[in-house]
């Protein structure tokens, strides 16, 4: 497992940065983690990401843009918006969630 | 006299039917499977279909003559589950009570639901191979196609056989090469995921795959639409991928009757513990083979070995004794690549898939993650071992995955904080 130091603070982190233990993540750490991405969360990022986070709690899995969007409601073009290019991967990795994944 | 009702007789269902019966009391159970027609498919011939490697009338056969002599068969559609009372009602009004249900309706791809999927190109330049009917329309295709642009699309995960379209995409890829029309084709595979491999090891094992074979990959591509003027996908970021000849896999759902009776997530699928396939909130009732939301694969693998822990679980369960028996994710799947070989894989829901032997550690005969012809005559004996050993409850198999025979890669080194951390353009 390696680790990383943003903004001070010590985080465990896979290859490509994303964090493996959610308990490390909080707003601030969300607000550090899409700054480097780009982004400047408002509201309808944090709704997104709140969501995210509670659901990952009770399921244990990051939900799939399908899930965001039928869940919240949100049309799946805006999701593209908000966390351009690549949505699914973006909003885990500020989510401090870990990154989608197939089966091999 | 009690009873256990399974709606589906596909592979989960089947073996649940057939296993309970042998266990269970038949003075005291009576065990019933509903399904909306007579026709089981054995799915993995599927992907054979196209290639002209297996014909359409081996993949069916009767649904009830798979069944033990003392389950009860009915054919029809079902309409809801009235879980407040304990009873499926079928769409012509018959009402079946329970007092255990399982759930085994499986998952369907779903055409429809993506705009341009099923317009005027479709099951003529636009195909899929997860019906009968489309793998017997896209043989025809894939005979008269001699150059041009193959597109392989996977829609959006999860999907029934989720290595099914990489398997396609290296059999068209071998067959193309077999016909001297390799060079007249383009072959690209689309999917929603980072990569065509996205776990570490089966990706460092295996990207050669395609990359040898000159398949270009076309990653992260979420589909919005189907234009079928202009013969090109075209993704939610904008991005378009023209094609051809598409051969796509469709968004997949489960049955409609398990949204209409509210037990369902957003695509139909039942919530369910993972351990045990109970679903969620109800004491009564599993979900089992692709029809639960476990985090793996949908896959008659999974199947198998998920209904292993049913079975041990359910004796228990009925007599109100805690379920001791818990599912790990476990499955192998075999993957055809071409030219008489395959690959096979072995894995759970914590541990990726890894080289090494199988089943037995050191001898095999079979290897994991390597491509061999052994394997693929694992694959290709697997249709008898389904329809006489698998479906009837009978293949002696140990449950739990065994990390015996696998190798494990070195565990990444501890760095220095800080050095890790991804360069800029290395981001998501």
């Amino acid at each position: 497992m390696s680790t990383t130091t943003i903004d001070g603070r010590t985080i465990h982190v896979d290859q490509e940065g994303f964090l493996t233990e959610p308990a490390e993540w909080d707003e601030d750490m969300a607000r550090s983690l899409s700054a480097l991405l780009g982004i400047e969360l408002d509201e309808r990022h944090w709704k997104i990401l709140r969501f995210l986070r509670a659901d990952h709690a009770s399921t244990g899995e990051t939900p799939t843009l399908r899930r965001v969007s039928t869940s919240l409601q949100v049309p799946m073009k805006e999701l593209f918006q908000l966390f351009p290019t690549k949505p699914a991967k973006k909003m885990a990795y500020v989510a401090g969630l870990p990154k989608p994944r197939g089966c091999v | 006299m009690r009873q256990l009702l399974v709606l589906g007789a596909g592979t989960a269902g089947t073996m649940i039917a057939n296993r309970m019966r042998r266990l269970l009391d038949p003075h005291q159970w009576q065990v019933t499977v509903v399904d909306r027609d007579d026709d089981h498919h054995y799915q993995p011939g599927y992907l054979f279909v196209p290639f002209a490697m297996m014909s359409p009338h081996d993949v069916v056969r009767s649904r009830h003559a798979q069944l033990h002599d003392g389950v009860r068969f009915v054919t029809g559609e079902v309409d809801l589950v009235d879980h407040a009372h304990d009873a499926v009602v079928l769409t012509d009004g018959t009402r079946l009570p329970y007092d255990q249900l399982v759930i085994a309706s499986g998952t369907t791809p779903r055409p429809d639901q993506t705009p341009g999927t099923t317009g005027p190109l479709w099951r003529d330049k636009v195909h899929e191979f997860y019906t009968l009917e489309g793998a017997v329309a896209l043989r025809e295709a894939l005979e008269h196609f001699t150059h041009g642009r193959l597109v392989v699309h996977v829609t959006e995960m999860p999907i029934k056989c989720p290595v099914a379209p990489l398997e396609f995409t290296l059999l068209a890829e071998a067959m193309f090469r077999g016909r001297g029309q390799r060079d007249r084709v383009e072959i690209v595979y689309a999917t929603p995921l980072p990569g065509a491999f996205t776990k570490p090891v089966a990706s460092a094992r295996l990207g050669h795959l395609l990359e040898d074979r000159k398949i270009l990959v076309e990653t992260d591509f979420m589909l919005e639409s189907i234009d079928n003027e202009r013969q090109c996908l075209v993704s939610y970021d904008e991005r378009e991928v023209p094609f051809d000849l598409l051969v796509t896999v469709p968004l997949n759902m489960g049955a409609d009757f398990v949204a209409r009776s509210g037990l369902g997530d957003e695509l139909n699928y039942v919530p369910v513990d993972r351990g045990t396939l109970l679903a969620t909130g109800h004491d009564n009732i599993f979900a089992v083979g692709d029809a639960g939301d476990i985090p793996t694969s949908k896959a008659g693998s999974v199947a198998h070995y998920s209904v292993d822990v049913f079975v041990d679980n359910f004796l228990d369960h009925v007599e109100g004794r805690p379920l001791t028996h818990h599912f790990d994710g476990h499955a192998n799947c075999f993957v055809e690549s071409g030219d008489g070989k395959a690959l096979l894989i072995d894995f759970n829901y914590d541990v990726e898939p890894l080289p090494g032997k199988f089943p037995i550690p050191v001898l095999g005969p079979m290897t994991l993650l390597e491509e061999t012809r052994a394997n693929h005559a694992g694959k290709t004996a697997f249709s008898w071992v389904y329809w006489n050993l698998l479906l009837p409850g009978r293949l002696p198999m140990p449950t739990d995955m065994s990390m015996a025979g696998k190798h494990v890669p070195t565990p990444m080194n501890h760095t220095e904080p800080g050095t890790t951390f991804p360069e800029k353009e290395q981001l998501p």
